[in-house]
Formats: C-alpha cells, sequence, structure tokens
C-alpha cells in the first residue's frame, strides 16, 4: 500500500513537474525566440508556396450558415459610435491615411458606387468553428491605388469602432493581401446591410486569414512602413494583448 | 552453444529511429496537450463545411445544467463529472471548461499559448517525420523491419498473434529480436495512416493553406470535418501510445527502454511452452 502510494505521489510529483515545466519554459528568451521564429516560418512558407492571388475557396447559396454568429464586440459602445448608427452611417466616412499621396475621406455611399465584388466565404474563427456568408464589398485595391501608397508603405493598418477596455480594436495586412482579389470591405452580409454584430456599416475580408484579422466597424485605413509604432507593436489589438500570431493563416 | 541466460545482447535500433523515437515521443506528448488546449477554446465537433454554435455538433464536452460534467457523441451523454466539463483547478476552484488542466499545455487557458506551442511542434513534427521517412527507406529500415512478411499477413499466423496477444504470452528467443505482426501493422498504421492524417487534416483547417491546396477539402469533406478528423486521429494516437506503453511493461521496460536509448537489446530467454 505505502509502497503504491508512494509511487503515485511520485507520478503525481513527476507530472507536475513536467507541466508547470512547460509553462515555464514558455516564458523564457530561447522559448519565445523559438514561438516567433516558427511563426515567421509559418508566414514565409506559405508566402512561398501559395501564388500571390490564389483564392480562397468560394461556395454556394446552399452552403451559407444558417446564422452567421457574432463574435468579439456585438455593438460599440462609444457616443460617437451611437451617433453614427442614429443616423444610419450617414455622417460616416472611411479615412484613408498614412503613407499616401491622397488622403481619401470615402461615405459609404461611395463606397457602394465603386466596383463591387460578392463572395460566399468561410469564415474560420481562431477558436474553431466556422461559418460561411456571403459578402459583397468594394475591392481594397482600387481604393489603395487611388490614393497612392508611397513606396515606403509596406502594410495596411484597419482602425476600427469597437472598445476593448479604452483600446479601440486594430488589425493589420501585407501588401499581398491588401492587394488580393478577395480582400473587399464589406458593407453587407447575406444580401443584407452589414448588421451591427457583424461590423456596421463596414468590415474588412481577408479571406485567407482567421477571423480575428477581419477588422469590423472601420473608421480609418492607415498605409505604414513598419508595425513598430502601431499599437503595442505587434500589428493588431488581439496579437498585442494576447500574444495570438499577426499571421492568422493557420 | 551458448545458453539462453549468456545470449550477447542484438543490436535492435539503428540510431535515425532512437533519434526520431524520443523527438517524436516529445513532439507528440506537445501537440496533443496543446491540441486538448485548443479543443477547448471551441469543445463542440461538426460534420461538413462550417459549423458554431447555432448549428448541430456531433461531440460535445460541457458542464451539464445539474452541475456536472458531460461527454456527448451524438445522443449519447456519458457523465465525466471531475475530470471533462466539470474539474477543480490546481486552487481547488470548479472549471468548466472540457479538458483539465493537467491534460493541457499550458495548464491555465491560453488558446494563444496552446496555438505558440502546437505550431512549433508541428514544424518538428514535419522536419523530424520527413528525416525519419527519408532515412528508413534509404537505410530499409521500412523494408526490413516494418513490412510484414506475406507469411506473417496470413489470417492463420496473425490469428496465432492475437491470441498471443490477448494471453499475454510475448514472444521470446530470436522472435523478440524483431517485430511481431500485429506490432507491425501498428506501426503502419501510425507512420503512414494516422501521422499523414494528423498533418493534412491539420493543414486543411489552415484558410491560407485551403487557398494554396483546396482539393484537401474535398478530400476530407470540409474544414469542420478536417476538424473532426484531426480529433479521431489525435484520439487513436493516444490509444496506440497507452497500449504500446502497456506493451513496453509487459515486455520488460528496462530492457525495453535501454534498447530504445542505447540501441542494444537482450533477448528474453527461450520458454518452455507447455503442450
Amino acid at each position: 500500500m505505502a509502497d503504491a502510494f508512494s509511487r503515485r505521489t511520485a507520478l503525481t510529483v513527476g507530472g507536475g513537474l513536467l507541466l508547470g515545466g512547460c509553462d515555464k519554459v514558455a516564458s523564457t528568451r530561447p522559448a519565445q525566440r523559438a514561438f516567433l521564429g516558427a511563426e515567421s516560418l509559418t508566414y514565409r512558407v506559405n508566402r512561398l508556396i501559395t501564388p500571390r492571388d490564389a483564392l480562397a475557396p468560394e461556395f454556394t447559396g446552399a452552403d451559407v450558415s444558417p446564422i452567421f454568429r457574432s463574435n468579439g464586440t456585438s455593438r460599440p459602445g462609444s457616443p460617437d459610435y451611437a451617433q453614427l448608427l442614429g443616423n444610419n452611417f450617414a455622417d460616416w466616412r472611411l479615412h484613408v491615411g498614412g503613407l499616401v499621396h491622397r488622403p481619401l475621406a470615402i461615405s459609404l455611399d461611395q463606397l457602394k458606387a465603386l466596383p463591387q465584388r460578392t463572395q460566399i466565404t468561410r469564415h474560420d474563427c481562431v477558436e474553431g468553428w466556422s461559418a460561411i456568408g456571403r459578402w459583397t464589398g468594394p475591392v481594397l485595391a482600387p481604393i489603395l491605388r487611388f490614393a497612392g501608397l508611397s513606396d515606403a508603405a509596406r502594410y495596411i493598418v484597419f482602425h476600427c469602432y469597437d472598445d476593448f477596455g479604452g483600446t479601440s480594436y486594430y488589425e493589420s495586412i501585407d501588401l499581398v493581401d491588401a492587394f488580393h482579389p478577395q480582400t473587399i470591405l464589406a458593407w453587407a452580409l447575406n444580401g443584407q446591410a452589414l448588421p451591427v454584430q457583424n461590423g456596421a456599416p463596414l468590415r474588412l475580408r481577408v479571406e485567407r486569414q482567421l477571423g480575428y484579422k477581419q477588422a469590423k466597424y472601420l473608421r480609418g485605413i492607415e498605409a505604414v512602413a513598419s508595425l513598430d509604432q502601431v499599437g503595442g507593436g505587434k500589428g493588431g489589438y488581439w496579437e498585442d494583448v494576447a500574444d495570438y500570431a499577426w499571421f492568422a493563416g493557420i | 552453444m551458448a545458453t539462453p541466460e549468456s545470449r550477447p545482447p542484438v543490436y535492435r535500433h539503428r540510431l535515425p529511429t532512437r533519434l526520431w523515437h524520443w523527438l517524436n515521443a516529445l513532439t507528440i506528448f506537445i501537440l496533443l496537450m496543446s491540441g486538448l488546449m485548443i479543443f477547448n477554446a471551441h469543445p463542440h465537433l461538426y460534420w461538413g463545411r462550417y459549423g458554431a454554435n447555432f448549428d448541430a455538433s456531433w461531440l460535445g464536452i460541457g458542464p451539464t445544467p445539474q452541475g456536472g460534467g458531460e461527454l456527448r457523441i451524438y445522443q449519447t451523454h456519458i457523465p465525466t463529472t471531475g475530470v471533462l466539463g466539470h474539474w477543480k483547478d490546481q486552487q481547488g476552484h470548479v472549471q468548466t471548461r472540457a479538458f483539465p488542466y493537467w491534460a493541457t499545455i499550458p495548464a491555465h487557458y491560453s488558446l494563444a499559448g496552446a496555438r505558440r506551442w502546437h505550431f512549433l511542434f508541428a514544424w518538428v513534427l514535419i522536419l523530424g517525420g520527413t528525416a525519419y521517412f527519408v532515412t528508413s527507406l534509404v537505410n530499409r529500415h521500412f523494408a526490413r523491419d516494418i513490412a510484414p512478411t506475406r507469411e506473417e499477413l496470413k489470417p492463420r499466423h496473425l490469428w496465432a498473434d492475437i491470441k498471443d496477444h490477448a494471453r499475454l504470452r510475448l514472444p521470446t528467443g530470436d522472435a523478440a529480436g524483431r517485430y511481431n505482426p500485429l506490432q507491425k501493422l501498428a506501426y503502419i498504421s501510425v507512420i503512414f495512416v494516422l501521422i499523414p492524417l494528423m498533418i493534412l487534416t491539420g493543414l486543411t483547417m489552415s484558410p491560407s493553406f485551403n487557398a494554396t491546396f483546396p482539393q484537401l477539402l474535398t478530400l476530407f469533406g470540409g474544414r469542420q470535418s478536417a476538424r473532426s478528423i484531426h480529433f479521431i486521429c489525435a484520439m487513436a494516437l493516444l490509444a496506440f501510445i497507452v497500449i504500446h506503453l502497456l506493451m513496453v511493461i509487459l515486455a520488460g521496460p528496462i530492457n525495453e527502454i535501454r534498447s530504445m536509448i542505447t540501441g542494444w537489446f537482450r533477448i528474453p530467454p527461450e520458454k518452455q511452452r507447455h503442450g
């Protein structure tokens, strides 16, 4: 009995050390370097093996999820946003700035007058669930070309109205994704104006990445040379607060 | 003729096999436990292209309204209070996540942390596995040690091996120096079926890899099906590991573990079989 007990104790202690070990290792510098190295390897290999304009799979109307669930913020709480919503976004403007030759402030009607793309695509949350929806909106590339990116621009940052404890949501993508034919600014979901819970009036669709890259409640687009000056320097809200990978292709 | 006790040890596992075994043991252990943490972020599985909270899941793990925990597979509810869906953490607080702290990496809830471990070691699995695969083709480990002979695949032979395993009668003498037929089939399933399926279904869950190679989505019947198959294969690997460790213990753990560290294996002496 005593023998069995001590063996069980030994196993428990050993297992505990092993488990605690992994968590301790994770916070060391070499482990952090290894994690970031793996993320960077995944990003580079992905860019190497995937043609620039390779399309995310598109589906048919029969594949659309009966209910497209909301995640993250379902209604931004700021008075600014409430006012814009109260006026049905007539006063809302998308500001395009940063490293561009021609800064823009575009109204919803102007966005709808641009060449549109409708795509039925799958939204994959980092948590594991997927929902399929039909998105409509102008392609981002012509808007960026019209604004005229300066040669120094490397990333496009998206600034949002949703508020996470005093911080506005933000995300960023590289120019490969920014100029991808399926990267659109969606103002409609399943043929209806984008519901508030899904990001009204406008959200980003960057179809080869996970859900947290699909910034909702857009207010501005900024071209930058580096992500160092954006938020905490990692390129996105969840990247900065919780160490989610900036490249969310997997 | 040498007496059984004085038989010299045989060189059973070559260096590439031993290196891959231990690297892979660590890798699978980390992938499995970080994978369980990733599952905890959304503890439901679906079939098909999409699947989220409002869609019908075929498997779910979580708390019950009665204050316990359960695993549900289709309409079968299996109580798992204390282990899955309702368990106490290290501080004694009740948690209602699917898998408990002792089964996950990290021990505390962190999807981002689990993903970091998972994708770092996914690279180790792919690079280490590729090196092992190429080496084992070149040094003929697959052909000489793993591939069953025509004789071994005969039903009569397989049935005899099943009966031996069922009676826990393990090979002795020369037969202990090579893999037995069921052992070979188990290793083949892991090396050529389960691990490749894990990698492929894992890649099928990647939205960027879907653009690179959309055929995988067709092959597995959609992203949520791929996620389900990924989970099922992980559980099959876990079952393999449990049986594998059990067989090591039954066959003589010191001799077996030494052979996987040094390569040298002491042949268990031939037993007198009773008619």
